[in-house]
C-alpha cells in the first residue's frame, strides 16, 4: 500500500469555482480556507466532503495531483447530500478530510501503454491519471482513453478530451448508449470501442472505472484479449461513512474498499466481482 | 511492596472479606468500577459501588433464544456465565459525539471532540471477553488507522479477569481456543473457590498495576490444594461446553459455499433484528449521523453502533448491495468466521454464545456452520436429521 | 475493382478471419466496392435490400424513425459488418442505415452468398459461424445498452 494512503488531514476549504458539466454533474474546485492546508493526493484517492449540517460524502478527487494546494471534484447529484454539494456557491466553505484509499498503481504502468476505460461519472477519478500521464509523458508509451456515457449531453470534459485527442500517441474514443441525431459519433456500449484499438496486451496496463456492471464486462473482455489480470485495475465503490476502515460498511468480501481499495487489481477482485449480493 | 515485572504470574489467595476491599481501593485510585449486577431479569454491566452490587448467588440458564436467571444454592459472586452485554460498550460506546460545527458568517468552524481519557476498571472479565478485547485492539488500534475514542478509553482500563468455573449451554470458547482459562491481557485474574467451609479467590497477577493492587489487599500464599481446586474447576468448565464449533478449514468452507442452500434456510428464520450484532463482543460496525439545531447554527456529528443486518447498511445510489436477508446473514457469518481471518489474522468469534442465546429465532451459529458442512443438527428443533427425518426438540 | 485487390481487402477484414484462400476467392467473385457520401441512406426500413456490407472506412448509424423523431440505436464502423440479415432469407430491413461520414465498403450479394453456402457446406459453416458470432456480440451489447447503467436512479446496480 502507498505510504501516502495512511496520512490524512482535516481542513476547511473554500469553493472557488463550480462548473456545470452536464444537467446533473458539476465540478467543484476548492482551495484552503483560513490559512489551513489541503493535503496532496495520488490519482484514485478520495476525500470525505462535508457540507454544514448535511452528511459527509466520499468523493473521488478528479483534479491534477500536481496542482498544489487545490482540490477538484466532479460530483453527480443523485440525492440530498450530493445535491447539497453541487449547489455550493463560490466563497462557501466545506470541510475536507483527505486523502484516503489506495491509488492507481502508476508505477506499475511505467514503460507500458496506458489504457483508460471509463463509464459515466467514472471518468472523474481517471482524469487525475490522464493529468499524471501527460505530465510524465516520457514514462509511458501510448495513452488510450475509451469513454462511454449515457448520451451526448452526459459526456464530461468534452473540451479537454478534444484537446488531448490531438496529442501524439494519444487515442481518445467516446461512445454513447443513446445518441440523438446531432451526434455523429459512435453509439453502443463502451466495449464496442475495443475493436478500434490495436492492443499490445502484454504491454498494456488498464485502469477501469464506471458502474459495476460495466466494469465486469470490460474486465472480462480485456482478459479475453490477453491482458494479464495483474495488469487490469478497477475502482470499486461501496457505502462509506468513516473512510478509515471502522464503520464496516464498505466491506466487499474480505476487503475494506476505503482502505484496501478503492483501486484493486482484477486479480484481487475477480473471485468477488461475479458474486451476487456480496 | 515494590512493583516489579517479576511479580507477573504471582499467585495469591484472597478471602471474600479481602476482595470486598477491591472496589473501594480501585475507587480511591480514581477508577470507575464497572461490573456485573442484576437488572431487568439479567446480569448486566453497570457501575459498582460495593461488592454487594454483584449478582451474588445467582446463575443463568441459557439456550438458543432463551435466558433465565436461576438462584444458586451458594453465594458465589461469579456463578453466572454471561449476560447480554459485553465490555465493548465501555471501550467503543454505542453513541459518541465525534465533532461539532458552528456557523460563522459564510463559513463554519469545526471542532473535533477530544477523546475523553477515562479510568475504568472492569471487574469480572471472562476469558472469551478478554479475547474479544484483544480482537478489538487488533481492529481499532493495530490496523492502518487508530480509533481515538477506543484508544482513549482502552489505555486507562484496569482489568480484573475471572476464570469461569461453569459454562452455559451456549458457550463454545473451547472450540475457538479463547477459554475458559484466562491467558494474559489482564491486571488481576481471579478463580472463585466456594464451599460451605470457605469462600476464597485464587488471584494471579498479570501486570505491574495488578501487583500494586494486590499489595493493597490482604492476601496470603495459596495452599497446594487450593491451586489444584482452581485448576480442576477450570478444566471441568472446559469439558462442560454446551456447544462446539468445528473450525477445521472454516475459512475455505465458507468462501467456497456462497450459494449453499443453507443460507436460504436460515434466511427463512432470520428476522434481521440485529440482536446478534448488538450482543456480540467483537462486532464493530457503526453509522454516522449529522444533525443540526433548529436555527441551523450548530451541527454535530455522532457515531452510533450499527449492524450489517440493516437494509440501508450497504446502500449505494440506486439500492442496497445486500437486499435480501439471506445475503445479510451470509455476510455476518462469513465476516465473523472467514473474512475476519484475512482482515485481522484471527476469527472474529470468541465462542461466547451470546448470539445464540439472544436470537429470537433461535438461530445457532454452531449449527449453521455444521449445516454448511452438510451435517444437520437438531438443537433448535427446526432442522432435519441427516437421515431425512424431522427432529423434534 | 480487380479481383486481386478485392481479395486483399477481404483478407484484411476481421469478418473473414479464419477463412481459407479458396473461400476468399469465391467471395471476391461476389463482391464489389461501393462508396457513399455523408448522410446517405444505404437502406431504409422495409427495404428488401439484398446486400451484405463489409465496412472499410467511415461510420454508419442504424436508426429507427418514429413520428417526430429519429432514434439511433447503434453505429458500425471500419472492420464491422452491415446488413447481416441479407444472409437470411426473406428478411426485410428493420432499421435504416445512414452514413455519418463518407463510407467505403465491400458489398456482397446476399442471395449469391446463400447459394454458395448451399453448394459448399464447408464454406457455409464458416460463414454462418462467423455470422452467429457477430449477432451474439450485438445481442450482448444491446442487452447492456438496455440496462441503462448510467441512469441516475431506480436501477439496482447488482
Amino acid at each position: 500500500m502507498s505510504p501516502t494512503a495512511a496520512k490524512w488531514r482535516s481542513a476547511l476549504a473554500r469553493v472557488t469555482t463550480v462548473d456545470k458539466e452536464t444537467h446533473d454533474t458539476f465540478t467543484l474546485s476548492l482551495e484552503p480556507a483560513d490559512g489551513q492546508t489541503l493535503e496532496t493526493f495520488a490519482p484514485g484517492q478520495f476525500s470525505m466532503l462535508y457540507v454544514f449540517g448535511v452528511s459527509e460524502l466520499p468523493i473521488s478527487i478528479s483534479g491534477d495531483p500536481q496542482e498544489d494546494g487545490r482540490l477538484t471534484y466532479t460530483v453527480r447529484s443523485v440525492g440530498r447530500a450530493t445535491q447539497a454539494l453541487v449547489s455550493r456557491q463560490p466563497g462557501q466553505t466545506l470541510r475536507v478530510r483527505s486523502p484516503f484509499g489506495r491509488p492507481w498503481p502508476l508505477e506499475a504502468a511505467r514503460g507500458k501503454d496506458v489504457l483508460i476505460v471509463a463509464g459515466g461519472i467514472g471518468l472523474a477519478p481517471l482524469r487525475s491519471v490522464i493529468y499524471h500521464v501527460l505530465r510524465h509523458r516520457e514514462d509511458y508509451v501510448r495513452l488510450m482513453v475509451l469513454y462511454g456515457a449515457r448520451s451526448p449531453t452526459d459526456l464530461l470534459y468534452r473540451k479537454q478530451l478534444a484537446q488531448w485527442a490531438r496529442l501524439p500517441d494519444t487515442q481518445i474514443l467516446t461512445t454513447v448508449d443513446y445518441g440523438g441525431t446531432s451526434w455523429r459519433g459512435q453509439v453502443g456500449v463502451v466495449t464496442t470501442l475495443f475493436r478500434h484499438l490495436r492492443l499490445h496486451s502484454a504491454q498494456t496496463v488498464a485502469f477501469i472505472c464506471g458502474p459495476e456492471i460495466m466494469m465486469r464486462y470490460v474486465t472480462r473482455q480485456l482478459a479475453a484479449r490477453g491482458l494479464p489480470e495483474s495488469q487490469i485495475y478497477l475502482s470499486m465503490e461501496r457505502n462509506m461513512k468513516c473512510a478509515v476502515g471502522f464503520c464496516g460498511r464498505c466491506q466487499l468480501g474480505p476487503y475494506f474498499v476505503c482502505k484496501d481499495g478503492p483501486i484493486f487489481s482484477y486479480e484481487e477482485m475477480r473471485p468477488w466481482l461475479d458474486r451476487h449480493e456480496l | 511492596m515494590e512493583m516489579s515485572q517479576s511479580a507477573i504470574g504471582t499467585l495469591a489467595v484472597l478471602e471474600l472479606s479481602a476482595l470486598a476491599q477491591l472496589i473501594p481501593t480501585l475507587q480511591r485510585r480514581g477508577y470507575q468500577v464497572l461490573g456485573p449486577t442484576l437488572r431487568d431479569g439479567a446480569v448486566i454491566y453497570d457501575t459498582l459501588e460495593k461488592l454487594e452490587d454483584l449478582p451474588i448467588g445467582w446463575s443463568d440458564e441459557q439456550q438458543a433464544g432463551q435466558y433465565r436467571l436461576k438462584k444458586r444454592e451458594d453465594g458465589k459472586l461469579f456463578g453466572y456465565a454471561l449476560g447480554p452485554q459485553s465490555w465493548k460498550g465501555y471501550l467503543y460506546p454505542p453513541e459518541v459525539r465525534l465533532c461539532t460545527f458552528e456557523r460563522q458568517g459564510d463559513s463554519f468552524r469545526a471542532s473535533d471532540e477530544p477523546a475523553a481519557p477515562l479510568k475504568q476498571a472492569f471487574l469480572g472479565v471472562r476469558a472469551c471477553e478478554l479475547a474479544a478485547i484483544r480482537i478489538l485492539d487488533r481492529v481499532l488500534l493495530a490496523d492502518r488507522y487508530v480509533d481515538k475514542v477506543y484508544q482513549g478509553r482502552r489505555e486507562g482500563v484496569f482489568i480484573v479477569a475471572v476464570n469461569c468455573t461453569g459454562a452455559s449451554a451456549t458457550c463454545f470458547c473451547s472450540s475457538m481456543q479463547t477459554g475458559p482459562k484466562v491467558e494474559g491481557g489482564f491486571d488481576l485474574a481471579l478463580t472463585e473457590l466456594s464451599s460451605p467451609q470457605r469462600h476464597v479467590f485464587v488471584a494471579e497477577v498479570g501486570s505491574g498495576a495488578g501487583a500494586e493492587m494486590l499489595a493493597e489487599l490482604e492476601h496470603r500464599q495459596p495452599l497446594p490444594e487450593e491451586l489444584q481446586q482452581a485448576q480442576a474447576a477450570v478444566e471441568a468448565t472446559a469439558a462442560q461446553m454446551g456447544r462446539r464449533l468445528d473450525t477445521t478449514e472454516l475459512r475455505r468452507l465458507l468462501y467456497g459455499n456462497f450459494e449453499h442452500p443453507e443460507w436460504d434456510q436460515v434466511a427463512a428464520r432470520c428476522l434481521s433484528c440485529a440482536n446478534c450484532t448488538m450482543v456480540c463482543p467483537t462486532c464493530f460496525c457503526t453509522t454516522v449521523e449529522d444533525v443540526t439545531d433548529v436555527r441551523g447554527q450548530h451541527a454535530e456529528r455522532r457515531r452510533k453502533w450499527d449492524s450489517c443486518f440493516t437494509e440501508s447498511f450497504s446502500y449505494i445510489h440506486g439500492g442496497s448491495v445486500r437486499m435480501s436477508i439471506k445475503s445479510r446473514y451470509r455476510q455476518w457469518l462469513t465476516h465473523k468466521l472467514a473474512s475476519w481471518v484475512d482482515q485481522f489474522g484471527t476469527f472474529g468469534c470468541v465462542g461466547c454464545g451470546r448470539c445464540i442465546t439472544w436470537c429470537p429465532a433461535r438461530i445457532d451459529i454452531t449449527e449453521e456452520v455444521e449445516a454448511i458442512r452438510g451435517n444437520h443438527r437438531s438443537h433448535s428443533g427446526q432442522g432435519e436429521g441427516s437421515d431425512g427425518n424431522q427432529s423434534v426438540d | 475493382m480487380e479481383t486481386k485487390a478485392l481479395i486483399d481487402l477481404l483478407r484484411e477484414h476481421p469478418f473473414l478471419e479464419g477463412f481459407k484462400p479458396p473461400h476468399i476467392q469465391k467471395m471476391a467473385e461476389m463482391a464489389h466496392e461501393v462508396q457513399f457520401g455523408r448522410d446517405q441512406m444505404i437502406f431504409r426500413e422495409g427495404d428488401e435490400c439484398g446486400l451484405f456490407y463489409l465496412i472499410l472506412s467511415g461510420r454508419i448509424a442504424l436508426e429507427v424513425s418514429a413520428p417526430g423523431r429519429i432514434m439511433r440505436v447503434h453505429t458500425v464502423g471500419p472492420g464491422e459488418e452491415l446488413g447481416w440479415s441479407s444472409l437470411l432469407m426473406g428478411d426485410a430491413k428493420h432499421f435504416q442505415a445512414r452514413t455519418l461520414e463518407p463510407v467505403r465498403a465491400l458489398a456482397l450479394d446476399g442471395a449469391r452468398l446463400r447459394q454458395t453456402c448451399e453448394q459448399d457446406h464447408g464454406f457455409g459453416y464458416l460463414l454462418m459461424l462467423q455470422l452467429v458470432r457477430i449477432v451474439a456480440q450485438r445481442l450482448h451489447a444491446t442487452r447492456l445498452q438496455l440496462l441503462d447503467i448510467y441512469a441516475p436512479r431506480g436501477v439496482k446496480l447488482i
